[in-house]
């Protein structure tokens, strides 16, 4: 088998498939996200987030999408949905904030487009 | 001999844990979701199920990018929830069933599933919330049964193929019939349905597959498995690939099985939830 056969990037509209590329790119970001599962180290980010960011090395990519919380920008750094959301946590984000952020909506167009899915 | 006695789907979103922990079973969002509970509280009251095996998947939780097992099985007397980062309710301490854990990771790697056992493993939403949806007092119902979950890597690709956790699922199947305890079992495959959270995509939902999958599951997995997981991703959304906890489930439950409930409602959150209660027939 060749590698290139495990190309995962080729054509889902607005889906990034996080794999093995993804994760090698997102890896520090990722971990950072990870710690925050405990209260501790969410008080100690939110205490200096750069120092944070660099007790977990962040390149300069994901420092600034942190820094402006912009969810498309995380991901493109590497950001995995599942870490992420526990970023988002921190700042109250819930998914619908992250999906609306994401489509340029409002959180309530965004919420008014998942009813109306329903229909 | 052990039996099992049906398998149970359902989604496990984070809210409904909120929902629930808030009572709003019948407050105009939830109640169409909720609806499909009573049934299954009926069902298990007479079966009274020993053990409950939960596949599930772990959202980061349990399990790192450092080291990822595509398929996982908890082998610890007891499982723990944290609160995930945004701060979930501590839940009493699930009680496991060491001995048969082993009994199944020494049967599935003896039919050469590679599993990785897991002696201390957090559980997060995905396991917790089906447990609080069917037990809703928990470790307080006489006939709280003792857990044993079972995790596959959807995190991060590759993932699966839905051919290998139909697979995985006869596999558990057989590992489960060959414990020499009168024991009843039940099965829950806990995620989807269709949903995306990230990327321009999120908020995705195809109803018209979920509906497909909910109809094949039943009657003809085989076919769900010339699904790729490409496909998948595609049909179901990047997060909806924890159909693939289904397909683990129904292969556990042996060739015929009766439907006796099903339920899909859009959306609950960002995702289209389906429940059902799957009886086997063997
Ligand atoms: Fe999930």
């Amino acid at each position: 088998m060749d590698l290139a056969e495990f190309d995962h990037h080729a054509g889902i509209p607005g889906t990034t498939i996080f794999d093995g590329r993804q994760a090698m790119k997102g890896y520090a970001l990722n971990k950072m996200c990870y710690s925050f599962n405990s209260k501790e180290n969410r008080d100690e980010y939110l205490r200096d987030p750069e120092v944070y960011f660099d007790k977990f090395r962040l390149n300069e990519q994901q420092k600034q999408a942190c820094r402006d919380k912009n969810v498309l920008a995380l991901i493109e750094a590497g950001g995995n949905i599942y870490y992420l959301a526990k970023f988002a946590g921190i700042y109250r984000m819930s998914v619908q904030d992250v999906g609306a952020q994401q489509t340029g909506m409002t959180t309530e167009e965004f919420k008014q487009k998942l009813l109306d899915a329903g229909r | 001999m052990a039996r099992i006695l049906g398998g149970i789907t359902t989604s496990h979103i984070p809210a409904v844990g909120n929902a629930i922990a808030n009572e709003l079973f019948d407050d105009p969002y939830w109640k169409p979701f909720f609806d499909a509970s009573p049934p299954i509280h009926g069902w298990l009251a007479d079966a009274k199920p020993d053990v409950v095996i939960n596949i599930y998947n772990d959202h980061g939780l349990g399990f790192f990018l450092d080291k990822m097992p595509t398929f996982a099985i908890g082998a610890a007397h007891e499982y723990r929830n944290e609160d995930e980062g945004w701060g979930i309710p501590q839940l009493p301490p699930f009680p496991g069933d060491a001995e048969l854990s082993w009994h199944i990771i020494e049967g599935m790697v003896a039919d050469e599933f590679d599993i990785t056992s897991c002696q201390e493993l957090a559980v997060d939403h995905g396991f917790t919330v089906p447990m609080q949806l069917f037990w809703p007092k928990l470790g307080e119902d006489p006939n709280f049964p003792r857990a044993i979950p079972i995790s596959a890597n959807t995190v991060q690709h590759p993932i699966p193929t839905l051919h290998r956790a139909l697979h995985f699922g006869k596999s558990l199947r057989k590992a489960i019939l060959s414990w020499p305890r009168d024991i009843q079992v039940v099965v829950l495959g806990t995620g989807g349905l269709s949903h995306q959270l990230d990327g321009q995509r999120a908020g995705f939902i195809n109803t018209e597959f979920d509906k497909y999958c909910m109809e094949k599951i039943v009657s003809d997995p085989d076919e769900l498995t010339r699904i790729s997981r490409m496909e998948l991703v595609e049909k179901a959304g990047a997060q909806g690939t924890e159909f693939l906890m289904w397909m683990m489930m129904r292969g556990a439950l042996g060739e015929r099985v009766n439907l006796l409930t099903k339920n899909y409602h859009v959306p609950i959150s960002n995702t289209g939830a389906g429940t059902m209660l799957l009886e086997c027939t063997e």
